[in-house]
This record gives structure tokens, sequence and C-alpha cells, in this order.
């Protein structure tokens, strides 16, 4: 009898600590922590954030009781996926989590089961639309930005040598300067004397335009407006009418697409400026890349990401500590440095830090100075993406992928096609 | 030895007709014996049940209490992170089957399934035969079949999807250089799915022939010396002996790869890096889209349409079970007559 009655005790405080960890419930109220205590932080992140072992050490060395420890997922996609799942189960999270700004509204439906971040240390830290799209309804600030995507051209100058284009990059911005029609003009120019494409990707070219959109494939109350808004349609027929002759027929992240950064198969891409470091990784030992400070129709933002720190962690205050420190402008400066993830931190914008730094890669191209600049040619207005933004992105581009790279359709087969798939979203 | 010592002492015991030399004692010993005889009449009955309980309790956890929930969850608005919602009866089986993309998946994942388990099978079969020969290092040649099913599947999945790229994989370029157009092993159907099948037979063929050559080894050997003696070739031999023999085996396999072939899911999702399928749903597999559905990106978290979509698979996966039972049971026994 004695035994059974503690057995049952101890069960109902099993499941009682199952249940807290399972409704996210943090027992450790502030007053309780003991700073000194040995604790592990986990930080998810997703293709490289640029957070080095080096970087992470630092921490420890300024918090000697942490211990950090790193979890990349390879692609957004893949982080998506692990994130939702777990938030929904309510744990096996990390402690700070990466999220991407095109799948950033759907998670913020959820906002309750996320720390609120704001605090007076991290005030002003970012750049208005930043931190804008990262407070919820309630005013809470629930992820604090680490990078942002201005948008430059990065192109090959040994290819613009060899069909008779400039090859310096104040040449080339001048040359590229105008709209997107002027951009695939120019393209057309190239392809008559080159046997490279124009570009490498219509996915990619449609990103661009969309961007500098501020009402796209959803509108701001709710509905999915990608298939009647006439923006969407008119920059997916302009596309696809210049595609034939200036694309390279490669679909974004594909095998074939990572090949082509080293082989010469197209001239030019648009090169928001985490690309800089997927270029580089890529291109390994390849001469030519270079960046020009230059972007049709103006300026664009492409991508850029948040950290948050997900309820259901054990150590929330110290993760939030951490992920404040992750996402100061010292931090985010050498993440620049390694990867080319350009800060949203409103310190860094024009710092003489960022300003100096170059990359070798690039043809020792002044990629800060550069990129401030692009980052100030961003419309104010950022696009507005709703929570089907990413599944409505997804459709679009598999449409343009389907005409462009695989060929089994054409241009109206698959929008018609591109239709019917918004109607499996609603 | 001792049990059956036990029925003799009380069998003895009438006839036995002298009073016993202490009675307490001789009263235990009886009523002891006839316990021990009541344990033992227990211990054949319950005792196997007992030892095989432990694999059913835990399918039930693991396996039929999954099945059920999803069953739950299929007749819910279940959001992944919002969790159960309103009560929508069978809507969301309504809703899977009037997906066009649903469709799509079924067709891929049976076409990718015949496309591996038949070539699969028959290599399987034609290894292990050869193998079932007097070849010298013999466990050598054993183990080596079973190599690529050691590697990760997405290990291999990756390694294959580079040899298959439409550009610049080694295939195409191989084609190229003989004069042939490229084979757009991702933007066509076809192709695709042989793409897929040729991971999926790489790794399992090995693993099937090893199955088939351990059922081949339990063949009495007198059959093929009489089999010789009477003249029969090596391939009459084959198909009049081997084929029959392995009967059991041969379904035993076949249902195996027909549950694993329409629930192939890793070498497809691997295909690519976006794991959608394709553009058009070229490649994407049942299971493809269940996970797309729950988790990936183009159906948003819906569980209710992912369970839906389970339970279907899981009908369809009964009912060619069962066809494929009948099917070889009809076939393999046309070969023998010898029963069990």
């Amino acid at each position: 009898m004695k035994i059974s009655r503690r057995t049952t005790a101890v069960a109902i405080a099993g499941a009682t600590a199952f249940a807290l960890v399972a409704t996210g419930c943090s027992s450790a109220a502030p007053g309780e922590t003991d700073p000194n205590e040995k604790i592990t932080l986990t930080v998810a992140t997703f293709n490289d954030f640029g957070y080095s072992d080096e970087l992470l050490a630092e921490y420890t060395k300024e918090h000697p009781n942490v211990t950090v420890k790193q979890t990349k997922a390879k692609t957004s996609d893949d982080a998506r996926a692990n994130y939702f799942t777990k938030l929904g189960a309510g744990s096996g999270l990390a402690d700070v989590e990466a999220v991407e700004i095109d799948w950033f509204a759907e998670l913020l439906q959820y906002s309750d089961k996320l720390t609120d971040l704001s605090s007076d240390d991290v005030k002003d830290r970012w750049l208005d639309w930043k931190a804008n799209a990262a407070t919820d309804a309630d005013g809470r600030l629930i992820a604090y930005g680490t990078d942002i995507g201005p948008q430059a051209i990065c192109y090959r100058s040994d290819l613009f040598k060899a069909a008779g284009l400039p090859t310096d990059r104040a040449e080339v911005a001048t040359l590229l300067e105008g709209d997107w029609d002027h951009y695939f003009e120019v393209g057309q120019g190239f392809v008559a004397k080159s046997d490279a494409a124009w570009f490498d990707s219509v996915g990619s070219i449609m990103q661009g335009k969309l961007n500098q959109e501020v009402e796209t494939l959803e509108s701001k109350d709710g509905e999915i407006i990608a298939g009647t808004n006439p923006v969407v349609e008119a920059a997916y027929k302009d596309i696809l009418a210049q595609s034939p002759d200036l694309s390279a027929h490669l679909s974004q992240w594909s095998e074939d697409w990572y090949a082509a950064f080293s082989n010469g198969a197209y001239a030019t891409m648009l090169c928001p400026s985490w690309m800089l470091g997927i270029i580089e990784g890529e291109a390994e030992g390849v001469e030519g890349w270079d960046i020009a400070d230059v972007y049709p129709n103006g300026g664009g933002n492409w991508g850029g990401s948040y950290l948050t720190v997900p309820a259901q962690g054990a150590h929330p205050e110290a993760a939030k500590e951490f992920a404040a420190w992750l996402t100061a402008p010292e931090q985010q400066l050498k993440a620049f440095v390694k990867t080319g993830n350009f800060p949203s931190q409103v310190a860094l914008q024009d710092a003489p830090e960022l300003l100096e730094v170059t990359r070798p890669f690039f043809n020792d191209a002044p990629v800060g100075e550069l990129m401030a600049g692009r980052a100030a040619a961003v419309p104010a207005d950022a696009p507005f993406k709703g929570v089907k933004y990413f599944q409505v992105m997804t459709a679009l581009q598999n449409s343009l992928t389907r005409v462009d790279v695989d060929k089994t359709q054409n241009a109206k087969e698959s929008w018609a096609q591109f239709l019917k798939d918004l109607d499996a979203l609603k | 030895m001792t049990q059956s010592l036990a029925p003799d002492v009380v069998v003895s015991r009438p006839t036995d007709s002298q009073p016993a030399p202490s009675g307490p004692d001789d009263e235990r010993r009886i009523r002891r014996i006839a316990f021990g005889h009541r344990l033992s009449h227990w211990d054949v009955k319950l005792s196997p049940y007992l030892y095989i309980s432990p694999f059913f309790i835990l399918f039930a956890i693991t396996g039929l209490f999954p099945l059920i929930y999803t069953g739950v969850v299929s007749l819910y608005d279940w959001h992944i992170i919002g969790g159960q919602g309103d009560f929508v009866g069978l809507k969301n089986f309504e809703w899977v089957l009037g997906q066009e993309k649903f469709w799509i998946a079924l067709r891929n994942s049976f076409s990718i399934f015949l496309l591996s388990a038949i070539p699969q099978i028959i290599l399987a079969l034609i290894i292990a035969a050869i193998l079932d020969q007097n070849l010298k290092a013999k466990t050598f040649w054993r183990m080596g079949v079973l190599v690529p099913y050691v590697v990760a599947p997405v290990a291999v999945a990756l390694i294959f999807s580079n040899m298959f790229g439409d550009q610049y994989g080694l295939i195409n370029n191989i084609l190229g250089q003989i004069g042939l157009d490229p084979i757009g092993w991702h933007s066509q159907v076809v192709p695709s799915h042989l793409a897929i099948a040729t991971m999926v037979n790489f790794r399992w063929t090995g693993y099937n022939a090893l199955i088939f050559l351990a059922a081949m080894q339990a063949i009495p050997r007198d059959y093929y010396e009489a089999a010789a003696i009477d003249g029969a070739s090596r391939i009459r031999q084959f198909f009049s002996i081997t084929i029959p023999s392995l009967r059991p085996t041969l379904i035993f396999v076949i249902i195996t790869s027909t549950i694993g072939g329409l629930q192939i899911f890793d070498e497809p999702r691997m295909y690519d890096s976006t794991g959608q399928g394709g553009a058009s749903a070229q490649w994407m597999t049942i299971t493809m889209y269940i996970y797309n559905q729950g988790f990936g990106v183009a159906g948003g978290g819906q569980f209710g349409h992912a369970a839906a979509a389970a339970w279907l698979l899981f009908l369809v996966i009964v009912i060619v079970g069962l066809i494929n039972l009948l099917a070889t049971r009809a076939i393999a026994s046309t070969g023998t007559r010898s029963g069990k």
C-alpha cells in the first residue's frame, strides 16, 4: 500500500513536471534563479548567420557560467519545419531560435508562445521597419533583428569583358542604372555577344521585383490577392517574356544552381547582402566575381532574419540576454565581416568600422560602404508579408519554374495551375 | 526432470496403502506437488503469451495508439501550433480527396513503387542464386551486397541527385559526350521516378538478396542432386526448385517492399533541396504530401488534412497488401503442393 501510494505521488509529480514543460511554463521566476548557476544555452540558425565558434566562445568568456551550443539547419525551409513542429509540441526548441522574415508573420500569430524581448537596453537598436515587423498586436517585441538584405547586383567581370561590356564596378553601376526594362535591355545586348545567360533564375528576379512593392501576395486584411493583383501578373508576364533569352534556366537552391556559381553560366545575379557569403562559398577559386552599387528601379530588400526566444525554454532570461548580445552592433559587425549579412542595427548603418569592410573575393569590393548605400536605398515602406506569404510565394516560384526550368507548361497554362494551387491554400 | 517425477508420486499414493510416516509433512508435500502441477499447467498455457506480450504492448503504445490518434486528428480542424480546433467530421477526407495534388502523389507513389519493387526483387533473386553457389570468400561477397544498405539514405540521395543533375549532372554529361540529348531528370515525370527508383534499388536490393539467400540455404540439397541426375539444367533447377521453395519468403519480401514502397519518403524528399517534389509535383509521393500538409511549406501546418491523407494511405496499403498476398499465394501455390 505504502509503495503504491508513493508510486502514485511520483507519477503525479512526473506528470506535473511534464505538463509544465509541455505548456511552456517556466518554473524559474526571475528572483529565484542563481546567476552563477552553470547552464547551457542553445542557438539554432540556418544557412550561415556568421556566428562562429570563436564568437560564441567570447560569450562564455564574459559569462563563465554559460556554455553556448549552436545547431545549423541547411535551409530556411528545414528550420521552419523544425520550429513549427516543436513550438506546437511545446518542447524541443533551442533557447534562441532564428526565424526568417518570410515566415515570420505566420509565427507572429502564436506570439504568446514566445518571450517578450522588449527592454530599455535594446530600445531603438534596430531600423524602424525591422523592429515594427517583430512587434505583435499587443505591442510585445518578440524578436531581435539580425540582418537585412539590401540588394545590389553581383556580376562576372570576366564575362562582361568577353562580351565587350565595361568591367569596372563604377562603370557597371552606371551602365545598369535605370529600371527593370533597362536591366533586361542591357541583358539582351550581352547575350547577343556571349554564350552565357544574363541572370541566374527567374525566381530571384520575381523576388527582386515583388520586394519593391508594398502589397503583393496578400492584402493587409489577410486575403490572398496574388492571383488577382495586377502587379504580380505583370511581373510574371514580364519576366517570362524575357526569360527565354536571358535566363540560365536554373531553379534557385537546386544542385544545378549551386554548380553554376563557379562555371560561368550567367553574368549577373541579384545580390542581397547575405548572398555574398553564399557566392564566395560556392564559387571558391573563381576569379571575376564583382559587385556593383546599383539595383534596377532603385533599391530593395530581400530577406533578413530575427532571433526569437521560445517561452518553452528552461532559461528564458539568460536566453534573452544572450540573444541581445548576439544582435548587439559589435557582434553583428563581426557576422557581417564573416558572411556579408548586413546588420539591421541603426548604429551600424553608417558606422566607420562597417564602412571600411572590404571583401577580397569580390575584387576587394568595399562591401561595407557599398551595402550601406544599398541599405539606405531600401524603400521605407516594407513589403507586407502576411500569414500565408511563404506558401503563396512557393506556389508562385513553382509556376515560374514550370515554364522557365522544367519547360513542361507555357506561361498561360502555368498561371492557370498557379490559380488552382492558390485555391488549395484557402 | 523434477516436474515429470511429480505425477508418478501422486499416482503411486493410492496403490501404496501404508500410512504416511508423518502426516503434516506428507500433506504439505502433496499440496506442493499439486500446486507445482497447476503452475506447470498455467506455465504451458500462459507463458508463451507473456513472452511475446512485450512486443504487443510496445506495438499498442508506439503503433496502434498513433494510428488511432491520427484517426481522431483527421476528424478535427487541427493546426500544428494552434492544436485542436473544431470537429469537422469527414470534411478533411473530402478536402484531401478533392485535391489534384493528392491524386498526383498517389500516382507517383505507385509508379516509384513499381519501378523499384519489381526490378529489385528480380535482381535480388538473381544475386541470391549466384551467392548460393560455391564461391571463394563467400562471407566477403555476402556481406558486400549489404554495404549499400548501410549507407544512410540521405547520403545516397545526395550523391545520386548530383549524378542526376539536369544541366551539370554526371549522367547527362556522359550522354552529351556520346551525342545524346540530356534527360530532364528533375523536370520530367518518368525520368524523375526512374532516378528515385534507382536510389531505392541501390539500397534495398542487397538486403532482399540476403533474405532470399537465407531461404535458399534452407532448401535441401538432395532436390538439386536429384534434379541434376535427371538432367535438369541450372536454369531449370532455379525455376522448378528454388522459386517454389521460396514461396513464404517471396510473400514476406513482396509485402514488406509494398509497405516500404508506398511509404517512400527519404529519397524523393532529398532529391532536390526544397523537398517540394518538383514544381508540378513530378516526384511528390504520398508521404511527402502528408509531410508537406502537416509540417512543410505548402500545407501550412494543417494536421487535420495530413492525418486524413495518412489514413487514406493506410487504407491503400492494406488493400494493396491484401491483393499482393492473394496474388502471390495463387502464383506460388501452383508450383508446389508441399503445403506446410
